[in-house]
């Protein structure tokens, strides 16, 4: 056995000595009275209290403080009471106590979302105190030499006990990505795996490298593994050094990076690239893949599985786009003479009205107890009054954040009414390029007309997002043209404020960004829009940035 | 007793540090605070484990009711404060 796999959750390498967190669980009865019961419990709140002075890390200390007031909530000390409600020592009170917590994790399992992911709380808490009233409550572990730590699962109270200052790496049987330990580990900045089933075959003491890039340990590694893995990791953090963590420019300015999505398998990947969230979220795929209209029900069952996939982070879904490039039969009956110009998205409500509505209430149901942050946006929008009709019809269906798409040169040009009733733009650049130079993106002998480069085009975005700096609104690009580093160089220099992109350019536009300050970005977006074509404008930007 | 209606400012809902916030300021003021949706059951707003499972998300309408006391006003301003504030902003 010289290497095991799991899953890494924190870059780096390390190499160093096992160090096994022994952990005990105390099994059997433990007979006590309701004082008792009481008492351990305070000490609990003690040991929590003490633990979030001492620790350093922030993110621990939030976890136990919140820890320290829900073990000494009333809630939990009344549904213990009235479990060991007689005032005489019982022969065990195991059963009585996990079923006081019981109810709470059945009330925030229901919840789901950040409401669930306090149970883990509730659990580390439910072994201290049983720990406490067995006697069998773990010590406090001094790592006496920087050392890797393994363990079955790390809690918060664990992390609490052990000096993290010494830890190089952790690796831990049970757990994901969004565990303690992995959270833990990129607060440290240290490489971490987890969900590595065999963890606990590793004996104490014995010499591992850990690469937390590939989710390897290796035990008693060979000098040339050492040195290639600390090689390798040397060359991707010089290459990227911001690869992982938001979007940030080299000034250190924030830069939303977003994913353009179409299913739940787009969401994973969308998470997996560490996006910001979710830029696009196209709603055809289910309306394509039908006979009929879906159902609300099914509507809400497919945009539900997304939003949880993106908890806590932002999610803007753009309204049915059917019509044009997207034919849905039984939407799109009629035979049109020019189907880019013809109904299709918003437009859509001239002809199947009805459809809009129940989508837009399916999209409303579907985010109900779910944290995220829900933007709508409708596409193929050219008037104030288009936009004034779908914000209305979105926010009396109780969704916060209304915008349109910015993807005719009308709605760019006249931005300053468009974007007035709503509260963001989000431009679409494959459309918008399309639109302004009147040049069918199917078409490839018009490739080099219906590009984004084109300087028109650029200077249509600018005027698009000088109108939505003067509003204060949000103003988003979700075309390809986010995914080119170049060009997502150039777009921000006309004062775009967050990029959607296919999942997999996230961390390629991110690295190549954090190479670049604002100003920078400005004077390329200046040459390209003095460009006499798009061939120039690209060439210009690609030679003033030298990757 | 003074009560009021104040919409959720935090983006995570009650959670997190705006509950804890919320479960701290009323925990220490000495005065019996509930909280819940308008015209639904209300919770003890000291106990946070209760005020979690509320489920209150973004956006929702929550009422807050003191006790009466001499500093009642005072705290129910202070707490209208905390839920109506994005506190991770």
């Amino acid at each position: 056995m010289n290497s095991l796999v799991g899953i890494g959750v924190s870059p780096g390498v390390a190499v160093g000595k096992a160090c096994r967190i022994a952990q005990i669980t105390s099994v059997g009865p433990i007979p006590a009275t309701p004082r008792k019961v009481f008492d351990s419990l305070n000490l609990v709140v003690a040991d929590l209290e003490r633990a979030a002075k001492t620790v350093e890390l922030d993110i621990v200390r939030d976890v136990l403080g919140v820890q320290a007031m829900m073990a000494s909530d009333p809630a939990l000390i009344e549904a213990i009471g009235a479990r060991l409600s007689q005032d005489i020592e019982y022969k065990d009170v195991r059963p009585d106590i996990i079923d006081s917590f019981r109810g709470f994790k059945t009330a925030l399992s229901a919840l789901g979302g950040y409401f669930a992911e306090r149970i883990v709380d509730l659990d580390d808490i439910l072994s201290q105190l049983l720990n406490k009233l067995a006697g069998t409550e773990h010590q406090l572990i001094n790592l006496a030499e920087p050392s890797i730590v393994i363990a079955d699962e790390l809690t918060p109270s664990d992390t609490a006990h052990i000096n993290l200052n010494y830890a190089l790496a952790l690796v831990v049987a049970k757990g994901g990505p969004t565990s303690h330990a992995a959270i833990v580990a990129r607060g440290l900045g240290i490489p971490a795996i987890v969900g590595c089933k065999r963890a606990l075959e590793i004996e104490d003491g014995s010499v591992l490298l850990v690469d937390g890039r590939q989710g390897k340990i290796y035990i008693d590694p060979k000098a040339t593994e050492v040195e290639s893995a600390q090689l390798r990791e040397e060359a991707l953090r010089a290459r990227a050094a911001a690869v992982v963590g938001p979007g940030r420019l080299k000034d250190g300015s924030h830069i939303t990076l977003l994913a353009n999505v179409s299913d739940v398998n787009g969401a994973i990947e969308a998470a997996a690239a560490g996006a910001d969230g979710i830029g696009l979220l196209r709603t055809e795929l289910l309306f394509i893949d039908s006979t009929s209209e879906p159902t609300v029900e099914d509507q809400v069952a497919t945009y539900k599985k997304i939003f949880d996939l993106m908890q806590g982070r932002r999610v803007i879904v753009r309204t049915l786009d059917a019509g044009s490039d997207k034919q849905i039969p039984y939407l799109n009956s009629s035979k049109e003479q020019n189907p880019a110009l013809g109904i299709r998205g918003w437009r859509l409500t001239r002809t199947h009205d009805a459809v809009l509505e129940r989508q837009l209430e399916a999209i409303s149901k579907a985010a109900e107890g779910i944290s995220l942050e829900l933007w709508v946006m409708a596409p193929m929008v050219s008037t104030p009054a288009e936009a004034n009709d779908f914000a209305t019809r979105a926010r009396a269906l109780g969704i916060k954040k209304v915008g349109v798409m910015i993807e005719t040169p009308a709605a760019a040009i006249h931005a300053e009414k468009v974007l007035l009733e709503v509260d963001f733009g989000s431009i679409g650049t494959n459309d918008l390029a399309q639109y302004v130079m009147a040049s069918d993106r199917m078409d490839s002998r018009l490739s080099d007309l219906a590009t984004t480069w084109n300087p028109a085009v650029l200077r249509t975005i600018q005027i698009a997002c000088e109108s939505a700096n003067k509003l204060n609104k949000t103003n988003g690009v979700c075309g390809e043209a986010a995914s080119d580093p170049y060009l997502a160089a150039v777009l921000l220099g006309l004062g775009v404020t967050s990029l959607s992109m296919v999942p997999s350019a996230i961390a390629e536009v991110r690295e190549f960004l954090s190479t670049l300050d604002l100003a920078t970005c400005v004077e390329v977006a200046t040459l390209a829009l003095n460009a006499d074509s798009a061939q120039e404008a690209e060439s210009l930007v690609k030679e003033n940035l030298q990757r | 007793m003074p009560s009021q209606t104040v919409v959720v400012g935090s983006k995570v809902g009650l959670h997190a540090r705006p509950a804890s916030l919320l479960v701290k300021a009323s925990s220490g003021s000495g005065l019996s605070v509930t909280v819940g949706k308008p015209g639904e059951k209300a919770v003890n707003a000291a106990s946070l484990l209760s005020v979690l499972a509320l489920g209150i998300q973004n956006g929702d309408t929550v009422q807050i009711t003191v006790s009466d006391g001499a500093s009642a006003d005072a705290l129910l301003a202070q707490l209208i404060e905390i839920v109506a504030t994005d506190q991770d902003e």
